[in-house]
């Protein structure tokens, strides 16, 4: 927005395209974590959803087996990221003031998809709900909502 | 179900402890999480920073979901050192707050609490630091449900 760092940034000039471009692998993939966590937004039948790929290291229970409850964390958190940077103008990945998560149904060993909501953006803090689920949408396995700041000060 | 004891000596605890971070759960091996400390109540883990971690490209700060694995291992760990035994747990609910932003290169130290247990809930605290308690990085509160009796 007001800020001219922005301009010279790697990561807005990345983000400003794929919010262009709708190919938001190249943005996922930036980020270490997320490309290490098989988290990726996609367009399904129009809505930008994300996913977190099934795979065994996600596993948090070997015996049920169920995923780690922190990595359904990681998915809602990151969810709510990429909502922000995608949907809004912010040129820097925004910084988690806090996180609640509810965990709701246990994760099974299979992929995860989580739509963020965000209910409240202002010029330097937004508010995000949002929602995971795996089979049945109307049954979500865990919710958050988070604050974030958008720009420093 | 005798041998979900955990032993009555620390270092017996401390090792039965550690199989959740070396063998049974592999989220938690995955992201190089280490029991490093156990008390009564308390379990004090490890996140050892690392690149595939990273959250922010730009500043090499560790993404908000693995401080969230962390924090979510260590209060488990924290409630069956409490219950003195291993029990089929799941986390209900897990409220972070992020003091200040984590230093890029250096280890995350969580120290988990569980500091009330009734006869379904436990509640736990935790703080994450970077060698610092006086100056943390994160501060949490869960509950989690036994789901047995």
């Amino acid at each position: 927005m007001s800020d001219t760092n922005l301009a010279s940034s790697p990561l807005a000039s990345l983000v400003r395209e794929v919010r262009k471009t709708r190919e938001y692998r190249k943005l996922t993939d930036a980020i270490p974590y997320t490309r290490y966590m098989g988290i990726g937004v996609e367009n399904l039948a129009g809505e930008m959803l994300c996913r977190m790929a099934y795979a065994p290291k996600l596993i948090g229970n070997s015996l049920l087996p169920a995923l780690h409850g922190g990595t359904l964390g990681a998915l809602l958190e990151s969810a709510a990221v990429f909502e922000l940077l995608l949907q809004t103008d912010t040129g820097r990945v925004p910084k988690v003031i806090s996180l609640t998560v509810d965990f709701l149904r246990s994760g099974k060993a299979q992929d995860t998809f989580a739509k963020a909501l965000i209910t409240r953006q202002g010029r330097r803090v937004a508010n995000v709900r949002v929602e995971a689920w795996q089979d049945d949408r109307t049954r979500p396995i865990a919710s958050a909502h988070a604050l974030f700041l958008l720009a420093e000060p | 179900m005798s041998d979900f004891n955990l032993p009555e000596d620390k270092a017996g605890r401390l090792a039965r402890c550690s199989v959740f971070y070396t063998d049974v759960v592999p989220h938690n091996h995955a992201l190089g999480l280490k029991l490093v400390d156990i008390g009564p109540a308390e379990a004090t883990v490890e996140l050892p920073y690392a690149d595939f971690l990273v959250g922010n490209p730009e500043t090499g700060v560790l993404a908000g979901g693995a401080v969230t694995t962390l924090i979510d291992a260590s209060c488990g760990s924290a409630v069956f050192l409490k219950l003195g035994r291993f029990a089929p747990l799941v986390t209900l609910d897990l409220r972070i707050d992020y003091l200040r932003p984590a230093q890029p290169g250096n280890t995350l130290t969580c120290v988990a609490e569980c500091y009330r247990m009734t006869r379904q809930v436990a509640f736990v605290r935790a703080l994450v630091h970077q060698g610092d308690t006086a100056n943390p990085v994160a501060s949490a509160q869960g509950t989690f449900m036994k789901l047995e009796e």
